[in-house]
């Protein structure tokens, strides 16, 4: 623990305090600290100068950051620590031509040439687009058949490759391949204007963009050295709560309809209307996009604004637990929900899963309340009381939290209505950053923990943009939780998880 | 005529009461819902289009539709509809009709088979092994039925001196099998808790993953038979319910066509309060039937003999 230095969310370091040791003491530091219960936030290369350096950022209660210089490989922690690198060395080779030695399962993640020029780890010829033709593990014998879907699926959803072994209708292996979506936002970051941040930010997940605009601009805000009101912040946190609740919301409605149980799923689905309603009132856009700006939010929250939240949530609480009711209280669909799509608690923890799937499975970190910015210090707490790990306790932790965050709105309109002024909107411009420095944000989305990282340069510009969406943690998860299940639960077992592709895509 | 009348409005009124279904569905999700007459525009729909067809298949994916249509209609054309007679029957024409029914079945998966997706081959693994569980049930109440009437043809069992019904001596017996067909006619016409009409997943589905790849006229076909198919289930246990004796053949077939709405009403309230089974649930659900028309039957040689 030595070696790490200890950081905090949302505020700059010098780039010169990050501890830079030697690739061996690197190795060891880092699998004593994710042996002693610690879990990886952000795991990732850049190119300083002309040499390529890897940082890490951890957590335990506390977080950490630490770094070192690699050259074109090194030796892979997946193998001899811990799973939960397995998918950041991937992305490391992937990106930068940078191998990582003895890995597991060397594979591209989202099929894409390096950003270094180097020669391609994993031997691809990308000037051919080959979907749905990578390797695959396969499991060999005359009664296992193979079960190929996507990346066009049936249904509004985004495109990915799910490739199943089966032993009839027991799936054995699920391996999952995306990066059809794969847009380059890293890449991309660096080289545009300050201005375009909250626009791209907003679009690397669409059911996310309060989310993941919110990191930024927290990253920004502590690069740059800006205040943000008080009521700004307020502001900043209903919207983040009222992402979860429509997305969560929406979700519980498909949990319902994929069991064929229609009315919570019409229900539901009205609700969620509802919700998207709200945020539109808050900022103009019923997916909360220009509202959160660097500085503060774009529009003010005034009396108005306050008394339609208000009455809304007055009105339309009591209906959610009616219909939650009826949803968990059918036993036809509990005996669906029960028992399905089980991820252990051990093996969880060992993949470091993040939010309700990890919630779910008896890992209670939330980043609210582990990291807490904008106004989480000063809010209470969820608590969860079904952790099996299986589709009834994801479906359950969200009905948990959906009412938490009722809970959490009306403190914070509360709250809003006893400031003596009122934020003052801000609006985008460019702001000068720290030179050489370091920054990582955190919040809890609704999916869960997502992290960005932004490292400035000698002249105060971008040098790295990392972004990491909580999809990148769970879906190796998703892929668990089908072992030795019906491949006809998978529909149910991808809902109850409900994970991003253009978030793990960029 | 009065053999034609009944049988041509019921082949024509059979796309109607899907729709009951969809309406009911509708008022338990708080909706509208579609039209009443939604099947007959989605049958109009498909016929006015073309039919594409994938360079793997060969003429047996052609054959699917045509021959499923075929049997679920020829089945139609032996039922007393309301009581009245039928256009053709003859001492066992159940079973001769059951297998037709089979033969529909079977073109159907072999079409399915032709496809050579693995989603179709899946869904024709699960729909033969169901269909195989549920053929049990039929047969048994078949045998029941011949315990009761000793014939072994619908006129027989509905028409004549002594129809089987609720009403009669035996009609507790009854109970057993009206339940029993109800399951039957559920896992046979796809719906829930066995099968989901209206989902996009086709890794839950059963018999709607077979047919995804037919299109334009091929599917209104398939659409058409099974909506002729889920009629003759529900006719028939109309029938055990109520026994159309009465003089007029109007009030016959109000009464037939009353009895019939409720029993898709039934379906619909069933979709509307039950969520799907695990797969693995399936077989139980379907020897369940087994076992009420089983005991249904055990008991007819203690109680008559």
């Amino acid at each position: 623990m030595d070696n790490l230095l200890k950081i905090q969310n949302g505020i700059a370091v010098s780039r010169a305090s990050i501890p830079e040791l030697p690739y061996d003491q690197f190795f060891t530091t880092l699998s004593e600290f994710v042996r002693n219960d610690g879990f990886i936030v952000q795991f990732f290369a850049y190119k300083d100068e002309s040499s390529h350096k890897l940082l890490a950022v951890l957590r335990n209660s506390e977080l950490y950051v630490v770094g070192t210089k690699v050259g074109s490989s090194f030796q892979s922690l997946t193998r001899n620590v811990s799973e939960k690198f397995h998918m950041f060395e991937r992305e490391i080779a992937e990106q930068f031509g940078i191998k990582p030695d003895g890995h597991p399962w060397l594979k591209m993640v989202r099929y894409h040439q390096n950003y270094s020029g180097q020669s391609d780890v994993f031997g691809n010829d990308y000037s051919h687009e080959i979907p749905g033709n990578y390797p695959y593990f396969k499991v060999e014998g005359d009664a296992i058949h193979e079960v190929a879907v996507g990346p066009v699926h049936a249904g509004i959803i985004e495109p990915g490759h799910f490739r199943f072994q089966c032993a009839g209708e027991e799936v054995l292996h699920l391996e999952i391949q995306l990066g059809y979506q794969h847009r380059g936002v890293e890449k991309m970051l660096p080289t545009v204007a300050q201005k375009r941040y909250p626009i791209i930010c907003e679009s690397i997940a669409g059911d996310t963009s309060i989310g993941h605009n919110l990191c930024m601009c927290q990253a920004v805000e502590a690069l740059a050295g800006l205040s943000v009101d008080r009521g700004a912040r307020i502001v900043r946190t209903i919207a983040l709560e009222l992402e979860r609740i429509c997305n969560h919301i929406g979700d519980l409605g498909a949990l319902s309809g994929d069991v064929a149980f229609n009315p919570p799923a019409a229900y539901f689905g009205r609700i969620r209307g509802e919700f998207l309603n709200l945020l539109q009132v808050l900022s103009g856009n019923r997916f909360g996009k220009g509202l959160v700006r660097p500085g503060g939010t774009t529009h003010v929250m005034g009396e108005e604004q306050r008394h339609l939240l208000r009455e809304k949530l007055t009105e339309i609480t009591p209906e959610i637990e009616h219909v939650c009711d009826l949803l968990f209280t059918a036993h036809t669909v509990q005996a669906r929900f029960e028992y399905t799509g089980t991820v252990a608690h051990e093996r969880a923890k060992d993949l470091g899963l993040v939010g309700y799937a990890g919630r779910a499975c008896n890992l209670p970190y939330d980043a609210r309340v582990s990291f807490p910015c904008e106004c989480y210090g000063e809010l209470p707490a969820n608590t969860n009381f079904v952790t099996n790990g299986d589709v009834n306790s994801r479906a359950t932790v969200r009905r948990e939290e959906i009412m938490h965050s009722l809970q959490l709105i009306c403190l914070l309109i509360e709250k809003h209505e006893q400031l003596e002024s009122a934020e003052s909107a801000v609006h985008m411009q460019d702001h000068e950053l720290i030179p050489d420095s370091f920054v990582v944000t955190i919040n809890e989305g609704w999916r869960g923990e997502i992290s960005h990282c932004l490292i400035t340069d000698t002249k105060g510009k971008v040098q790295r943009y990392k972004i990491k969406d909580p999809s990148f943690h769970n879906w190796t998860g998703l892929a668990m939780s089908l072992r030795n299940q019906e491949i006809s639960d998978f529909p149910l077992c991808n809902k109850s998880f409900n994970l991003s592709y253009c978030g793990f895509d960029l | 005529m009065e053999t034609f009348i009944p049988l041509a409005i019921a082949i024509l009124a059979a796309p109607l009461f899907p729709g009951i279904i969809l309406k009911v569905k509708a008022f338990f999700a708080g909706k509208n819902g579609p039209p009443l007459l939604i099947k007959y525009y989605t049958l109009i729909k498909l016929l006015k289009k073309g039919s594409v067809y994938s360079n793997s298949t060969t003429f047996v994916f052609k054959l699917g539709p045509i021959v499923s249509f075929a049997s679920a209609f020829i089945v139609l054309l032996f039922f007393p509809f309301a009581g009245g007679s039928p256009l053709f029957s003859f001492h066992g024409d159940v079973i001769a009709l059951f297998y037709l029914m089979g033969i529909g079945r079977f073109f159907t998966v072999a079409a399915a088979l032709d496809t050579a997706s693995p989603f179709e081959g899946m869904g024709a693994a699960r729909e033969v092994f169901f269909s195989t569980l549920a053929e049990v049930t039929i047969f048994t109440v078949l045998v029941l039925f011949y315990r009761l009437t000793g014939s072994l043809s619908f006129a027989e069992y509905f028409t004549g001196e002594n129809p089987i019904s609720l009403l009669s001596a035996s009609g507790a017996l009854l109970l057993f099998v009206i339940v029993a067909l109800f399951m039957v006619m559920l896992t046979e016409n796809s719906r829930v808790p066995v099968d989901d009409p209206a989902t996009h997943l086709e890794l839950t589905m059963i018999h709607e993953v077979m047919v995804l790849d037919h299109s334009g006229p091929d599917l209104a076909l398939i659409e058409l038979g099974s909506f002729y198919k889920l009629f003759f289930y529900a006719a028939f246990i109309t029938h055990i319910l109520y026994p159309f004796t009465a003089a007029s053949s109007l009030v016959n077939g109000l009464i037939f066509y009353a009895l019939l709405s409720l029993i898709y009403v039934a379906i619909g309230i069933t979709e509307s309060i039950m969520a799907r089974f695990k797969m693995d649930l399936v077989p139980k659900f379907i020897l369940t039937s087994f076992a009420l028309v089983f005991f249904a039957a055990i008991l007819t040689m203690g109680v008559l003999q």
